[in-house]
């Protein structure tokens, strides 16, 4: 199953014609996701790269099913190109734009209470549900299809993160960048919730960082609602207080924030918590040969539910295609148009 | 970005929120001036972007201009230490001079962005002067806290919660909702991340004034308001993070001696931990990005190589579409041009990462190669040992 994005996935790339928007567009068709049009205003009728443009998201839902949006739009305009696509009904945003203004988010945020949508990042790399559908940028060829989840602040730690599991033979059902902002669409116990109630997926892992409490939450979430096994990593320990390191969300603020809270409430609900980077995939091969969520405390009482073992979910993965659809005929239909800046949105490395 | 004390002021005063008389003064003649000016008693505030001025030494009354004067000439050009400036302090440039006044009460109002809500929340306690944190630690009940929805914007109820809740009566109802109102209106014209008056107080004469004020700015939005990038203080930052700016680097000096280069600030955060973990400290904290030149490699390494604490250097890149080929270009260029001697332990892992780990060992240099994070830090903590 995964979440979110699958083979039902029909991709419309908002700022299709930048360069950024271009490249990761085509990667992500590249790997096999449904990539159906691309919205760049002014430029409607073109042809790029194979993909048709419109010159807005309702005329692509409306003519090509577009069902999924990729936003790579500069910061001052990313908050708009997220309330259109929550307008044209659109039912899950992504959005990459980094550097958006914190009170234009709060608006964006605010309006799209209540809607039919769900808004990922901004300031993330997306996700991907290996061997179905990529929206995003990171490398697609570190994932393997299988059975974890991952869910995370952060880009490329995100990239280690799975690395690292890849490299144990576990592969991922679905892994979500949430992103490193203060205000976001998709919180930790949203992506929970989904990883929980996934029939394909058999473990989570988690990646927090300095900042905020949303990991306290996620981890009251956890211990509340989750039963299937959570390890859990904090980046950020060695941050000083009132230092902004990097996302704007990561920052210690009055005391409060700091990694050590964190990691504390979280092995309270039962995640095994591991202190080194280097120990996430190591923690969630022990989790998943166990088949507890507290292998780091013991005292945890809690009878897991029955789920099939590394091995099985492996086996049964990995004879699945993974990213192995031909891309479709590249014509250059359309030129490229006019080199299009898209400063802010970034190509997370 | 952060601003000084004056700078808030004159925002706060031309958003109409009432401020004590004063003039900032950038020698002890103009300290005594602007005292002059005001007459009576007045106070001499030390304008630096930290907290705590006040237990330092930075601020003080003075009866009389001459002793205005006085105070300045000790005030001016000192370094100044509190609890958030570090140990070496911060050098005092100019001086806040004030009308002296006699305080009835002290308040406590602040704006900042609820992250959870994903609004701003406006915070007021009778509590003012102290630390709001450690009163919302303390006494989480003494904080009045309103949320704003954008959809609306600030209206009378918000003002009058806060008001009531401070236990205002009269006169000061009216005064303290006119000012919560006109500070929100600051907050979101300016994009602010936080305004706080801290404290409001009420004076013997009856008044309702800012007697201190902070704003800090959402750096993201800051394209859009040029008036705010003019009060930017260089001198408030530190030489390298300001360098390091200019070349889009996201770059936070500690004080270890492990440098190290990362793309990605989960990763760079990371770095630090797991260096801390393999018995050494960190020196910084610096994310190069997704997408680094070459030149922007380059430029970062000077960066990280000019602070003197820095024994070796640990660059850690998973390289997705920034390719291992174009980074090790870079750090051999940099290497090369920068004539660097110190131990250098690289981890690369992604796209191309085979041709850069080629061009490193052809290179000449004395790289040390890594094999995933725990072997680069133990390897880069030992040869800063060893240096």
């Amino acid at each position: 199953m995964s979440i979110l994005v699958d083979r039902t996935t029909r991709l419309v790339v908002q700022g299709l014609t930048g360069r950024e928007g271009t490249f990761h567009a085509l990667a992500c068709r590249d790997y096999g996701t449904r990539v159906v049009a691309g919205v760049t205003p002014g430029k409607g009728g073109l042809v790029h790269e194979g993909i048709p443009v419109f010159d807005t998201v309702a005329a692509a839902v409306a003519k090509e099913g577009a069902n999924t949006s990729l936003i790579f739009v500069p910061p001052a305009a990313a908050a708009d190109a997220i309330l259109e696509a929550a307008d044209a009904g659109i039912g899950v945003i992504v959005c990459v734009t980094e550097g958006i203004p914190t009170l234009d988010m709060v608006r964006a945020h605010r309006a799209l209470q209540g809607r039919p949508c769900r808004l990922i990042g901004p300031n993330c790399p997306g996700l991907i549900s290996p061997g179905k559908a990529k929206v995003g940028i990171m490398p697609a060829r570190i994932h393997r299809p299988g059975r974890v989840g991952v869910v995370s602040r952060s880009g490329t730690l995100t990239y280690e993160a799975v690395g690292q599991l890849t490299e144990r033979g576990i592969g991922q059902s679905t892994c979500l960048g949430i992103g490193g902002d203060p205000i976001i669409g998709t919180t930790f116990v949203d992506a929970l919730r989904l990883f929980a109630a996934d029939a394909e997926t058999d473990a989570i892992l988690m990646i927090g960082e300095i900042g905020g409490a949303a990991e306290e939450e996620a981890a009251a979430f956890v211990k509340a609602h989750v039963t299937k096994p959570v390890v859990g990593f904090i980046c950020g320990q060695t941050a000083p207080p009132g230092r902004r390191m990097g996302h704007a969300g990561a920052i210690i603020s009055g005391g409060s924030g700091t990694a050590t809270e964190k990691m504390g409430a979280m092995r309270q609900a039962g995640i095994a918590v591991v202190k080194s980077p280097a120990e996430m995939g190591e923690a969630v091969a022990r989790l998943l040969a166990v088949g507890t969520r507290a292998v780091a405390s013991p005292a945890n009482t809690r009878i897991p539910k029955k789920r099939p073992t590394v091995k099985a979910s492996v086996s049964r993965e990995t004879s699945s295609r993974m990213g192995t659809r031909p891309a479709r005929g590249a014509a250059k239909a359309g030129a490229p148009g006019k080199k299009q800046t898209s400063r802010g949105t970034k190509r997370r490395g | 970005m952060k601003i000084h004390e004056f700078q808030a002021k004159a925002i706060l005063a031309e958003a109409g929120v009432p401020i004590p008389r004063g003039r900032v003064a950038a020698s002890p003649a103009e300290a005594r001036a602007v005292a002059q000016e005001l007459g009576g008693p007045v106070v001499v505030k030390a304008q630096i972007h930290a907290g705590g001025r006040g237990k330092g030494g930075g601020v003080k009354l003075a009866q009389t201009p001459d002793e205005a004067e006085q105070v300045a000439s000790r005030i001016l050009g000192m370094m100044l230490r509190t609890h958030q400036t570090g140990p070496e302090g911060q050098r005092v440039k100019r001086v806040l001079v004030e009308e002296a006044m006699g305080i009835r009460r002290e308040l406590y109002l602040g704006i900042v962005i609820d992250r959870a809500a994903g609004l701003p929340v406006l915070m007021a306690s009778a509590a003012g002067g102290m630390d709001i944190e450690e009163v919302a630690r303390t006494r989480p009940d003494a904080i009045v806290k309103a949320h704003v929805d954008p959809a609306t914007g600030i209206r009378g109820f918000h003002a009058r919660k806060l008001a009531f809740g401070l236990g205002l009566q009269g006169d000061h109802v009216k005064a303290a909702a006119d000012l919560v109102t006109r500070l929100y209106a600051a907050f979101e014209g300016k994009d602010c991340s936080l305004a706080e008056v801290n404290p409001l107080v009420v004076a013997e004469d009856g008044r309702l004034l800012a007697l201190d004020a902070k704003m800090n700015f959402d750096d993201n939005a800051l394209f859009r308001h040029a008036e705010l990038q003019a009060l930017r203080d260089l001198d408030e930052e530190s030489p390298l993070e300001v360098e390091a700016s200019k070349y889009s680097l996201n770059y936070i000096k500690l004080d270890g001696n492990v440098g190290c280069m990362v793309n990605g600030a989960g990763l760079a955060m990371a770095t630090m931990d797991i260096i801390k973990l393999a018995g050494g400290q960190p020196a910084n904290f610096l994310d190069v990005g997704g997408g680094a030149s070459a030149e922007q490699i380059e430029n970062a390494f000077r960066i990280l190589i000019s602070d003197p604490l820095v024994k070796a250097v640990l660059i850690n890149i998973f390289g997705g579409i920034l390719r291992c080929d174009r980074l090790a270009e870079g750090v051999i260029k940099a290497v090369r041009n920068l004539h660097v001697t110190l131990p250098i332990v690289i981890r690369m892992e992604g796209t191309n990462v085979e041709l850069g780990q080629q061009m490193l060992r052809e290179s000449g240099l004395n790289f040390i190669a890594a094999q995933g994070m725990r072997d680069a830090a133990a390897k880069a903590v030992r040869a800063a040992r060893a240096a």
